[in-house]
């Protein structure tokens, strides 16, 4: 009994050494909204594990504020006249955790092993490149099977990790238990759905602009409990705050808000082509799916449900982004013309239509607001929720008549529509297929200039405005919310959180 | 009495190997493939097929089923998708933390539970029993997620006095480790506390009608020992069969409780590997807490035993 106790006093005392300690090194704790998958660029898929990669894994290239593609590990990047070698230039003396260097060598290595490994999750990314050869220590240069100017982006993300050769040839598949990349911090640990710890790598070439020695990353799904925790202080910055809780985040003292528009978008997704269900009028009357979309009140259903919050939108990208086609506006409500097309499409009112959409609070909110505006012009939409891993295999199947899907978006516009309105392509649940659209979404990779891609993206918007596979609804914002005593945080528009050029204050 | 304990040890093989057919069976039919749901936003169809023979998916189930029971056998309780580590390295992480949370939520069952039932039967009809009733009604029905983002309010954020989730191991700092469990454990001790104390009110009421408590208090013995030594003792039985299944309930995770407070237990595991499909997991820890709970269920009985003389074989 009095051993126990002594225990006890010892542990009470301790505890504020421990503390004590903690607080020598300057430390934050970031609150994610899910637990990530595997830690390892080549084998990872999810956006949440993006956030974490941010602070381990840099990249050859990285985005600014304006989506602008800038260098990281990379200096510079040249495209040949026929748009068939990218020529990179490395940053030199770079070196990874493990301290093995960065050179040309490393790079190929990375880019082959997302090209090649089992289960790569890059391989489709990098599906144009051909072969990668060493030019000189600091000089690669990448042969593609055929132009591809969505990869420089590319390599804005995952694609563009580099990892230690070392290390990876070390650990095989199971590199993702302990990362060893080239970002301003090293792993420590993870225990899952816990923490993920990493700190400050003394090596890493923007040494100077690196202020905090350690980070913790704690997953925390409810988003209610995420913000409590950042009121009460246990946490200094979370991700993916709800839009509904902007208000709240204004008025409390000593909070801050960040946010950007998404380079994603939420829409509905239309059966045109796979099974029965494409047969209804919906799936087969264009005219039909026009209506459909004039039903609806953008503007209304951001207020209603996101407190206007969110952005309006009817294409793959948001209306903010260069590459937006301003000759296809967001359209207005319209119910007459609704009303009017249905009559010329000749189909018995009400049209119903099965509406699958995945359970989730706010999408089940939107799919009742959808359901009541498109009442009003002549559909009885029947909203069948569905667990989203059921509602994949439904959608892959064909069976529904329109899908509520999001997309987190990827910061060349190819990313957003080829993978969904291309003729067979692996996400293409609508089943939608046009040879002009095909035609000008090729066009749209392989050019390389910024007016020439323009004008193939501009025919296919406007296309697909006319057959509708699928409904743009809005464009979600990216909310990150965080204590005062960080300074310098800037949001980027994929959502990430960087932490280079973070600080703490006093 | 090692006889009756061996026996039912062997028992517990087929019913563990009964459990394990069921629970592969069973998830199988859950709609869904685990590769396509693995490849999420990234579905590149070669990269899928890859994944099925990887992890043998292309395989027809009883072969699969050979394929996962070969390496449990071993040790081997196969490897999360999701995560590319042993499942048996995620059970072990998950385990201390579960069983620490489910027996101080027991603890605090127990505390609240019994001695308020005792309370409510001896003074049945007066206003202690009201105020235990309501008390217990109140615990049975507060959904444990409203309890616990409210006592999160109260505590983290306006008194600041706990943290509002995390979860810190007594091994590592065990004040700290208290505190951020014990409103998880209140919450969840304090739903189980309500039930355990209608049982032990309902045994203690039979008990007390009973003709040797009549005995018991014409021979003239003290009340308080009429009521511990003689009603309590006989009454427990069914209260330790129900603590022993509530106790093997919080083991299989505290689903809400957990993703509340953000405790990494059996409950967040679980849940994240069913919507993930993440089989090989749900697989590991189903037959983990399905062993739990039989070892469970012989230690009620040898407990049955211990407190009734007359169950002696």
């Amino acid at each position: 009994m009095k051993k126990s106790f002594r225990y006890g006093l010892a542990a009470l005392l301790a505890a504020p050494l421990f503390a004590g300690s903690a607080m020598a090194q300057s430390s934050i704790r970031i609150g994610l909204a899910e637990d990530p998958d595997v830690l390892d660029p080549t084998l990872a898929r999810t956006y949440v594990g993006r956030i974490v990669f941010a602070s381990i894994c840099d990249k050859l290239f990285d985005i600014d504020e304006k989506l602008n593609v800038v260098p990281q590990l990379a200096l510079s990047h040249e495209t040949s006249a026929d748009g068939k070698t990218v020529t990179i230039k490395l940053r030199p003396g770079v070196k990874f955790h493990d301290g093995e260097p960065l050179d040309a060598a490393a790079v190929k290595f990375s880019l082959d092993r997302h090209r090649t490994m089992n289960g790569s999750f890059r391989r489709s990314e990098l599906s144009q490149v051909d072969s990668v050869d060493v030019v000189d220590p600091t000089t690669i240069r990448i042969n593609l099977k055929s132009p591809f100017s969505p990869l420089i982006a590319q390599l804005t993300d995952r694609a563009g990790m580099m990892v230690s050769p070392k290390a990876a040839q070390e650990a095989g598949d199971r590199f993702g238990q302990k990362p060893v990349c080239a970002g301003p911090y090293k792993f420590v640990e993870r225990v899952q759905q816990d923490r993920i710890v990493v700190e400050k790598f003394a090596d890493y070439w923007d040494k100077a602009n690196v202020h905090i020695d350690r980070i913790t990353y704690v997953p925390i799904t409810d988003s209610t409990v995420r913000l409590a925790n950042l009121k009460s202080g246990q946490l200094d910055l979370i991700e993916r705050a709800l839009a509904t809780d902007i208000k709240d985040i204004r008025a409390t003292r000593g909070l801050k808000l960040a946010t950007a528009s998404e380079l994603g978008y939420q829409g509905i997704t239309i059966n045109t082509g796979k099974g029965d269900a494409a047969k209804g009028p919906l799936g087969s009357d264009a005219r039909v799916r026009q209506a459909f979309e004039a039903a609806i009140d953008r503007e209304a259903l951001v207020q209603v449900v996101f407190n206007g919050e969110f952005k309006p939108g009817n294409q793959w990208v948001n209306p903010e982004n260069s590459f937006y086609q301003k000759s296809v506006p967001v359209p207005k409500r319209d119910i007459a013309k609704a009303k009017k097309l249905l009559a010329d499409a000749g189909v018995k009112t009400p049209v119903t239509v099965d509406f699958m959409v995945p359970n989730n609070p706010e999408t089940r909110q939107v799919a009742e607001v959808v359901q009541a505006m498109t009442a009003e012009a002549g559909f009885d939409v029947k909203i069948r929720v569905t667990e989203f891993a059921t509602s994949l295999k439904e959608a892959e199947a064909g069976n529904f008549q329109a899908y509520m899907l999001a997309w987190s978006g990827r910061t060349d516009p190819d990313g957003n529509i080829q993978t969904f309105a291309y003729t067979g392509a692996p996400n293409n649940y609508s089943a939608y297929s046009n040879k002009d659209v095909d035609a000008a979404l090729d066009e749209g990779r392989t050019k390389n200039a910024m007016p020439e891609r323009m004008a193939a993206y501009k025919r296919a918007a406007e296309q697909l405005a006319k057959d509708v596979p699928i409904v743009y609804l809005y464009h979600r914002l990216v909310i990150i919310a965080h204590r005062d005593r960080i300074e310098g945080y800037r949001q980027m528009p994929d959502g990430l959180v960087r932490v280079v050029g973070l600080k703490i204050k006093g | 009495m090692l006889l009756l304990i061996a026996r039912r040890l062997m028992q517990l093989i087929p019913t563990v190997i009964i459990v394990s057919m069921m629970i592969f069976g069973l998830q199988q039919l859950l709609p869904g493939d685990p590769a396509t749901i693995m490849a999420g936003e990234e579905r590149d169809p070669e990269v899928i097929e890859q994944i099925r023979k990887q992890y043998r998916l292309d395989q027809p189930i009883p072969v699969q089923y050979v394929y996962w029971i070969k390496g449990v056998v071993t040790g081997d309780l196969g490897e999360s998708m999701r995560l590319k580590e042993p499942v048996s390295t995620l059970v072990a992480q998950k385990l201390p933390v579960t069983l620490q949370l489910a027996t101080m939520a027991m603890i605090i069952a127990i505390f609240i539970g019994v001695p308020a039932g005792i309370v409510s039967a001896v003074k049945k009809g007066t206003v202690w029993d009201y105020v235990v009733n309501v008390i217990s009604l109140w615990g049975i029905s507060t959904p444990n997620f409203w309890l616990g983002i409210l006592l999160i309010f109260l505590f983290s954020v306006h008194l600041g006095w706990l943290p509002a989730s995390g979860y810190v191991s007594p091994f590592e700092d065990p004040w700290q480790s208290l505190k951020t469990t014990i409103m998880p454990a209140f919450v969840l001790g304090n739903s189980i506390a309500g039930v355990l104390m209608r049982h032990t009110r309902a045994a203690m009421l039979q008990a007390l009608s009973s003709d040797y408590v009549r005995t018991a208090r014409a021979k003239g013995l003290n009340e308080n020992r009429v009521i511990l030594a003689h009603a309590m003792r006989n009454a427990l039985t069914p209260v330790i069969t129900l603590g022993a299944l509530e106790f093997g309930t919080l083991l299989s995770g505290a689903v809400l409780t957990e993703q509340i407070f953000t405790i990494p237990g059996f409950g967040k595991l679980i849940v994240d590997a069913v919507f993930n499909r993440d089989y090989a997991v749900v697989q590991g820890v189903v037959l983990v807490t399905s062993a739990t709970y039989i070892l469970l269920n012989l230690l009620a009985d040898l407990g049955y035993i211990l407190v009734n003389p007359r169950l002696r074989p």
